[in-house]
Parts: C-alpha cells; structure tokens; sequence
C-alpha cells in the first residue's frame, strides 16, 4: 500500500496525481532511450575493444620492424641521429583531430597528415640513403599505427566512462526513480480513495441525520394535530435541550413504540 | 728500392700491424657469436677473443650502442699507438686516414653551430678517430665564416674547404652535399697522396680509393633520384678518380633510374654482377606484402658494397712492404664493429633470420 517504500512527499490531490503519472510515463520513456543508448555504446565498445586489441598486437610487430630498420641504417651509415635532428624543420607528420559521434556521445578521432617534407631526403647521400629511407617509411607506418592506437584507446576510455554513466542513469531510474513515482502514485489513489470514502460516510451520516429531524419533526406536527397535550410535550422538548443522551434513547424506544 | 728500406722505419709498425690483423675475428668466432642467445652471452664469447674484457667493466643491461661504441675504443687505441710511433710519410698517410673522420665531425659540429647546441653534447658525439686539437675551438665560432677563418684554416682541411666552397656556401647549401663535396676533394687528394708514395702503395691504394669513388658515385646517384638535387650538382659531387671516371661518370649523372645506373657500369665486370644478383633478389622479394621490395636492391646493393671493400682490403695484405695495409685495417677493424653491432643488434631484437647478414672478415 501507500506505507511501502519511499514516495515523494506532496499532497495527495488530482492535480498532483496528474502531473506525478505524467512524471511516471516520462521516466518510463527515459528508461527506454536510456537503456537503448546503452545498448549502442555497448556494441560500439566491444567494436573498439577488437579493434584495440588487432592494433595492439600489430603495433608489436611494427615497432620491431622499424627498429630494426633503424639497426640497418646504423649498420650501414653510422649514427645519423644528430644529422636528422639538426635537420628537420617542419613536421612531415601530423595528426589531425576530428569529432565523431556516437549516440550523443563525442569522440576524438586522430587522423594522420603526411606532408611529403625533403628535410632530410639527402641525408646519407654518400652511403646508405636507401635504408634511411626505407627507416622513415618504416618508422612513418609504425607512428600512424600508434596514432590509430591512441585515437582507439582514447574511444576506449571515454565510452567507457559513458557506458557507466549511462548504466549508473538506467538502474536509478529502473530502480530508484520509477517505483517511487509508483508508490507515489499509489500513495494519492489510496489517500483519495479514502478521503472518497470518508466523504460518502459523511453525507450518509448529514442525510441520517436530516432524515432523523425530518421524522421528529413530523411526529411533533402529528401529535399537535392530535389529542395530545402541549405541555407534556413542550415538557418533552425542554427534557431533550437539557440532556441529549437520555433524549436520543428515548427517541429510539419511542421509534420502537410507533 | 722501396722494400730495400721499408722495414728501417716501418717494418716494427707493420709486424705490430700485422698481428692485430691476426686478432680480427674469424668466421668461426663469428658463427660462435650467431649462435648467442642474449647479450650476456656475447659479451663471454667475445672475451675469448682479441676484444679481452673490454666490455667486464659495464652494467649488466649492455646495449648495443655501448658495444659498438667500446670496440671503436679499441680500434682508436691500437691506431693511436700506431701513429705515435709512426715516421714520415707513414705518419702522413695515417693523418690521411683520420681525415674522412675528420671531415664527419667538422660537417657534425658545423650542423650544431647552425643550430646553436650545447657544444660538449656535439664533443661527445664526434668519431674519437677524427677528433684533431682545434675540434673545439668550431664551437666557439658563431657563424660559418668566423668558423671558417679561425678554425678551419690551421686544419689540413682547409685546402678541401677553399677548393670547394666559399662562406655563402657554407651558409645556403645543403649540410650534406658540403660532405659529399669535401669528401670528394679528400678522395682525390689522398689518392694523389698515394701516387707520390709510389708502388707498391700506390697500386692498392688506388684500386681500393677507386673502388670508393665508384661507390659513392653509384650511391649518390640511387639516393638522388628525386628533384632536390639538380642533375648539374650531382655531377659537381663525383670524385674524378675511379674506374667509372670519366664515362660513367658522365652517364650516371644523367642517370633517372636504377636501369640507366646498371646501364652506365656496365662494362665494369665487378660492378654489373653486382647490379645482376641484386635484381634477382629483389625480384625474389616481389611477393613480400610488406612493400619493401624497392628497397630491396639497393640494400643488397649496399651489402655487396661492404662485401667487395672487404675483399679488397684483404687483398692489401698479400702485399709487403706497402702502407695500404694500414688503411686495409682500419676499414677492416671497422667492417667488424659494423658486423658485431649487427649481430649484437639482431640478438638483442630477437632477430634470428637476418643474424646472417654481417659481413666476415677472415
């Protein structure tokens, strides 16, 4: 009944009982989406979580390429690291940010953006420019791999937070929000039904009483119409105004009387 | 007339020679050393050779650089002893050696003076081979001109850097053309140098330096290709020796592809095998996915390099009485650092199938 479990604290009246179901039908809508958002970031979740785990494992075997591609360019020219240091001046490699959406939720993508640079295309000229070359690229393949990693791994994070979010939202709602908007509900039907109940009582109890005066009234008109004395009967009523009680029983043995 | 008194003044130096030349690694050592398999176990291998314990006294976790940067340490040490106790001309042709390294360290510091670095971070980083008294006094000059007028003009440099090269070049070209330029100029000193020394020097010196200048002639050509830089300054970067000089030269400067470059050492037999096996491992390579298959040739082109100058400079010691032996070691000690950083590299990246690829010396 009413007593169970928490409700809101209003006055039990239609007005509220309204606005409380229309309450109740929207949290019940909100569950629906809610729990339907939940579903699509879920699937995308387990999407991105393959796809972190295929990148993870290639980005193994790609940082191994390239440092061995590294071991062939010192193999072969020697340590150029300072020369290509000093030597670059503009990044040929760039990362773009962009924002994709996924039920509402925003995500970073990072994109790569080779600029086809020549700062140091001519280092090594004189012995080993082919394995530097084949370095950068290696190492270009092995960058763009940890670009796609990162983009995935921040995804991964973030919709994941979301995810919870969106979980933690359902189960209040499922569980804490839509009974008490029932209880709520339940409260105001059971208090209105009761105060119907107690309204019938009442009008029962005015016409009893109505219909009571109604009878005296007319056994008084009937006795004046009669033989009867006035003054045992004005004596009567004077007795009643006194003392009430000792009246109402005697109206009911003179009821059995008539 | 030569040999008659050769060992007067160079015969203690060339038995002294001689004997490191007994201590490179041999192929056994080297199929020892494949078969390693951590670092730890490299090291122990190696101390059974000439190397002794020139690794005993680094932490455990040995990287490869500190490898290959203490068996440099070695090399340095045995030539420095080699060229305190040298006279003339040996002594000359020694600081003939150490000239290429100087010229790596000089365009080194030069790129770091551009750019204004910490001048003892660039110390550290020169080869100690080329490392000359004024090395330091590069630092101090603030722009190229001043670098080169106070510096460069007391070092035997200089005549390469004035031949080549004037301050607004120094300032707009390209750092690496100014080393291939003064590389060029190098060449072709050393190898006059060496005409001067007479036979039999002069004959292996030259069949080496020519080997050289084909080399960087080849290599410079493949690794420019593309349009930044212009067909006229290839050419300016040829040395004028070597068996390709002049036709090939001449032809490999307007060389576009790979196939012009075959085309134009052609008629050298050395050096068109080269080109044949290399077309056919690349083309073995084709079904390779990973996309690598145009690097392939020139990679092995690069190997076949490595493998001819080492087969040269073993050829330098069938000879008595010549000075190219001192310049055979050294490249020789060096293809060995290079072929033990490698090793130590593909043990160390867990690397087994390339392990292979180095190039023996004995």
């Amino acid at each position: 009944m009413s007593g169970t479990g928490p409700r809101e604290s209003i006055f039990p009246t239609r007005m509220a009982l309204t606005n409380t179901k229309t309450r109740l039908k929207g949290a019940q809508t909100g569950h629906s989406l809610l729990a339907k958002k939940r579903d699509a970031l879920t699937t995308r979740f387990r999407a991105i979580l393959r796809k972190v785990d295929e990148a993870k494992r290639k980005m193994g075997r790609v940082m191994q390429l390239a440092s061995f591609s590294l071991a062939e360019v010192t193999y072969a020219t020697g340590d150029i690291s300072y020369l290509v240091q000093e030597q670059a001046k503009t990044a040929t490699f760039r990362v773009k940010a962009k924002q994709e959406n996924v039920s509402g939720v925003i995500l970073p993508a990072f994109e790569v953006d080779r600029v086809s640079g020549t700062d140091f295309n001519l280092t090594g000229l004189g012995r080993g420019g082919q394995q530097v070359l084949k370095a950068k690229e290696v190492y270009a393949k092995a960058v763009e791999t940890l670009v796609e990693l990162a983009s995935l791994q921040t995804a991964f994070t973030i919709l994941d937070e979301v995810i919870r979010a969106t979980n933690r939202r359902v189960n209040a709602i499922e569980h804490v929000v839509i009974p008490r908007l029932e209880n709520t509900v339940k409260y105001i039907l059971s208090e209105l039904d009761e105060m119907d109940r107690e309204e019938f009582f009442r009008l029962k109890k005015v016409q009893g009483k109505k219909k009571r005066d109604a009878d005296k009234a007319e056994a008084a008109r009937m006795i004046e119409a009669g033989d009867g004395d006035e003054t045992s009967i004005e004596a009567d009523t004077k007795e009643e105004s006194t003392e009430q009680a000792g009246n109402l029983l005697n109206d009911r043995d003179e009821d059995v009387i008539f | 007339m030569e040999a008659l008194f050769f060992n007067v003044s160079t015969g203690f130096l060339e038995g002294i020679l001689r004997g490191y030349k007994a201590g490179l690694l041999t192929q056994g050592h080297y199929s020892n050393l494949t078969q390693c398999e951590t670092l730890e176990d490299f090291r122990t291998q190696l101390s059974t050779t000439d190397y002794g314990n020139f690794l005993a006294n680094e932490p455990s976790p040995i990287s490869t650089s500190t490898i290959a940067e203490k068996a440099t340490q070695v090399l340095v040490d045995q030539f420095n002893f080699l060229r305190t106790n040298a006279v003339e001309p040996l002594s000359k042709f020694l600081d003939y050696i150490t000239y290429a390294y100087m010229i790596d360290n000089v365009v080194l510091l030069i790129t770091g003076t551009l750019h204004e670095r910490d001048t003892h971070e660039l110390l550290e980083r020169c080869h100690p081979l080329g490392v000359f008294d004024t090395l330091p006094a590069l630092c101090v000059a603030s722009n190229v001109e001043e670098l080169y007028h106070t510096a460069l003009v007391e070092t035997p440099l200089a005549s390469y850097f004035r031949e080549c090269l004037s301050a607004a070049d120094l300032d707009a070209l390209n750092i690496e053309i100014i080393r291939n330029t003064l590389y060029k100029a190098y060449l072709e000193d050393f190898y006059n140098f060496c005409a001067s020394l007479g036979s039999p020097t002069s004959d292996i010196m030259h069949r080496i330096l020519s080997f050289e200048a084909d080399r960087r002639v080849i290599n410079i050509t493949i690794n420019s290709f593309g349009p930044d830089l212009s067909k006229e300054r290839r050419a300016k970067l040829f040395p004028t020796i070597g068996r390709l000089f002049p036709e090939g030269n001449n032809n490999l400067a307007r060389a576009d592809d790979v196939e012009q470059v075959r085309a134009a050492v052609e008629y050298v037999p050395e050096y068109r095998s080269f080109f044949e096996t290399s077309t056919q491992s690349s083309g073995q390579s084709n079904g390779n996915p990973d996309g690598y298959e145009d690097h392939g040739l020139a990679s092995h082109l690069e190997d076949r390099f490595f493998a001819q100058e080492v087969h040269l400079n073993k050829l330098a010691f069938l000879q008595q009485f010549s000075y190219a032996v001192f310049y055979s070691y050294v490249k020789l000690k060096e293809q060995e650092i290079r072929s033990l950083t490698w090793i130590a590299e593909c043990i160390a990246q867990n690397n087994r199938e390339r392990i292979g690829e180095y190039i023996g010396t004995f």
